[in-house]
């Protein structure tokens, strides 16, 4: 079974973090991995960076902005991945990416060398149900999963999308772009209800997740958690000690113990 | 052949499509069909028709430019004067068509991109016009280089939102754009000023622009040999270029900028050497880099420096029936003098760009044979830039 698969449906308290990968430095990147893993992290999100991030929030264009002034780019990511594993960092990693750059790489290529360093699955934003034929079929060819996103607003499309779902079905929580909230959309309940009749796999909410409270309102309510701007800041409020070889055990401690905070009930 | 794309998928052959994140495709599905209707409804067109003529000033006069095909001493030349419309290019058609569309759909306010300012000002007028609530995104350092506009749209009752984000230019504001009308679908429409985006943009800012070429077609006492257009989007061009498409005779040119050459890394030239990505939710050419990030465009006009091009002029050059060539700054400014000294007509440098590919092309061809330019907009807006250039010029010279 396929990594993710397996995860999401072993696990009824799916925690799954996002980074940038690249933010601040690919290095760091491998290290936050293990940090992530260590944390109780089920599955982890990684993010390729992208200079038209049409689904982000400020906070995760800033660290793509750091992370492409690194000079990461897909092929950066792909060859992070074949060190993660090679540390032997085990979780399962979906790759987060925009479309172009997968189709600049060669969706084939991209795929199938993704597969071969070690990645589990796709989350490709602006590849919606009726774009995402080819690659679908490309991540199943190579044992992948890709991820589907339904939002609130996606009404009767929820139903098509979710029957299709491979992994977990990662529920959007509120309009906009990803970036850290107050509160929830008040058609969350109504949809995500929805979309978990629909849907043959475990459901997993993200965009606007940041605080303890709703990590744990979700895992009370059976679904997974996606926390993504909230975990960035945080790297964000490291970069300069986590850029430094002699600080960066100590902000990687920090930063341990606030992902452990969000998700220690 | 327009009547064939694009497909029920928003596709142009190969391109364009709905490259969106999910948040975004209920309220593309809620477009695509008001504007189904509203495209079929007698009274909706009549009405768009009716402020076209009264508000906007169509038709738009076709000019013979007589002096200017004698100094180029080949095809007689013909302007389609897109230039003297109200807010002084054709955007409004496309600007009076969507805020219209707005309005049958309920919505109150209106979002849009703007990147010199020229969609911003149409949107802002056609805004306060029906008293819809209006958000301007523009890069930050747009606003810097079109301070006046910034303060038009202001004046027009417009709020006019900086883009802080990746290069703070058009490519940015319209990223902006998008992801606050993704949060606030709604009560907000989304105004695109270019036959960009994803379907049913590139097919709805055809369909309210290709008055141009209608009316064009019928104002010529024959066929044109040759039509040309300037393209950053592509919206004027397609606009001029729908109804010729049909016609075998009829050779079409696209002007796309050059910049400093494209042999430097300074253009805009996305047909010439951009190659296939997605970008703003359509499948088309664009600029980009190595690893398929996209690389911010550079051209002398700020209506032209667009990294992507619509999905049609994509398809259409691959079908080759439109021929798209590269103008750089110094052949668009050289252009705009011309046809403001031989005719007294100040070209915007966009249109200029046109206007250069089609000087080159009259001079190959015959005085019975002719060419029409769609000359999209006036350049009063670009004096301050083209006394710039042409002050620095005179310095190199002496």
């Amino acid at each position: 079974m396929n990594r993710v698969e397996a995860a999401a449906n072993t696990n009824n308290q799916l925690f799954i973090p996002y980074i940038v990968a690249g933010d601040p430095t690919i290095e760091v990147t491998i290290d936050l991995a293990r940090v992530l893993e260590e944390s109780g992290a089920h599955i982890l999100e990684l993010g390729v960076p992208y200079s038209d991030p049409l689904a982000d929030g400020p906070v995760i264009q800033a660290a793509a902005n750091r992370s492409l002034q690194e000079g990461t780019s897909l092929q950066t990511v792909i060859d992070t991945v074949r060190q993660i594993r090679a540390a032997g960092i085990r979780i399962p990693i979906v790759l987060f990416c925009y479309v172009n750059p997968i189709l600049k790489y060669g969706l084939h290529d991209a795929v199938k060398a993704a597969s071969e360093a070690g990645v589990d699955g796709w989350l490709v934003p602006d590849l919606p149900y009726e774009e995402n034929d080819e690659m679908k079929k490309t991540c199943n060819e190579y044992g992948n999963v890709l991820i589907s996103l339904v939002a609130p607003t996606s009404n009767e499309r929820v139903k098509r999308i979710a029957k299709e779902a491979q992994g977990f079905l990662y529920c959007v929580s509120s309009l906009g772009v990803t970036g850290v909230r107050e509160e929830f959309d008040h058609r969350l309940d109504t949809f995500i209800t929805a979309a978990s009749e629909s849907s043959s796999v475990p459901l997993a909410v993200g965009f606007g997740v940041s605080k303890r409270e709703h990590v744990a309102r979700l895992h009370t309510q059976g679904y997974g958690a996606v926390v993504g701007s909230r975990i960035v800041k945080e790297i964000e409020k490291y970069e300069t000690m986590l850029r430094d070889p002699n600080q960066r055990s100590k902000a990687l401690l920090q930063i341990k113990t606030f992902v452990q905070s969000l998700v220690s009930s | 052949m327009q009547q064939s794309y694009p497909d029920h998928k928003g596709r142009y052959g190969p391109f364009g499509g709905k490259y969106v994140p999910e948040t975004v495709m209920a309220a593309l599905e809620e477009l695509e069909a008001g504007l189904k209707e509203a495209l079929v409804d007698d009274a909706f067109l009549a009405e768009y028709e009716e402020v076209l003529k009264e508000y906007a000033g169509r038709e738009t006069p076709l000019t013979y430019a007589k002096r200017l095909s004698e100094t180029v001493g080949g095809a007689k030349i013909y302007l389609k004067r897109e230039d003297l419309l109200h807010t002084g290019a054709h955007k409004i058609n496309n600007a009076i068509g969507q805020a219209l569309l707005a309005k049958r759909m309920g919505k109150t306010k209106i979002v849009a991109e703007t990147g010199a300012g020229q969609h911003g000002v149409a949107t802002a007028t056609v805004a306060a016009k029906y008293g819809l609530e209006c958000k301007i995104f523009m890069g930050e350092k747009d606003m810097e280089r079109q301070k006046l506009n910034v303060f038009r749209m202001e004046l027009l009752g417009a709020e006019v939102v900086p883009a802080t984000s990746g290069s703070k230019t058009l490519k940015d504001a319209t990223n902006e754009a998008i992801r606050y009308w993704v949060s606030h679908v709604d009560d907000t429409m989304y105004l695109i000023g270019s036959v960009v985006g994803p379907h049913p943009y590139p097919y709805m800012v055809r369909e309210f622009q290709r008055v141009i070429g209608d009316e064009a077609k019928r104002q010529m006492e024959q066929l044109p040999d040759a039509v040309v257009a300037c393209v950053g989007g592509g919206s004027n061009a397609i606009g001029m270029f729908t109804s010729f498409l049909d016609e075998p005779t009829v050779q079409l040119y696209g002007a796309e900028a050059g910049g400093k050459g494209i042999e430097t890394p300074e253009h805009a030239a996305t047909l010439s050497k951009g190659d296939r990505g997605v970008i703003h939710g359509s499948l088309t050419y664009l600029i980009q880099d190595e690893h398929g990030q996209i690389i911010e465009p550079y051209s002398i006009s700020a209506g032209l420096d667009y990294p992507g091009i619509g999905p049609e002029h994509a398809y259409l050059k691959d079908e080759e029936r439109v021929h798209y060539e590269a103008i750089t700054d110094a052949e668009a400014i050289d252009a705009l003098v011309k046809l403001t000294q031989t005719e007294g007509i100040l070209p915007a440098i966009e249109s200029a760009h046109a206007v250069a590919l089609a000087l080159k092309t009259a001079s190959t061809m015959t005085s019975d044979q002719s060419v029409l330019i769609c000359l999209s907009g006036r350049g009063d807006k670009d004096v301050d830039t083209i006394r710039g250039v042409l002050s620095d010029d005179k310095g190199g010279e002496s």
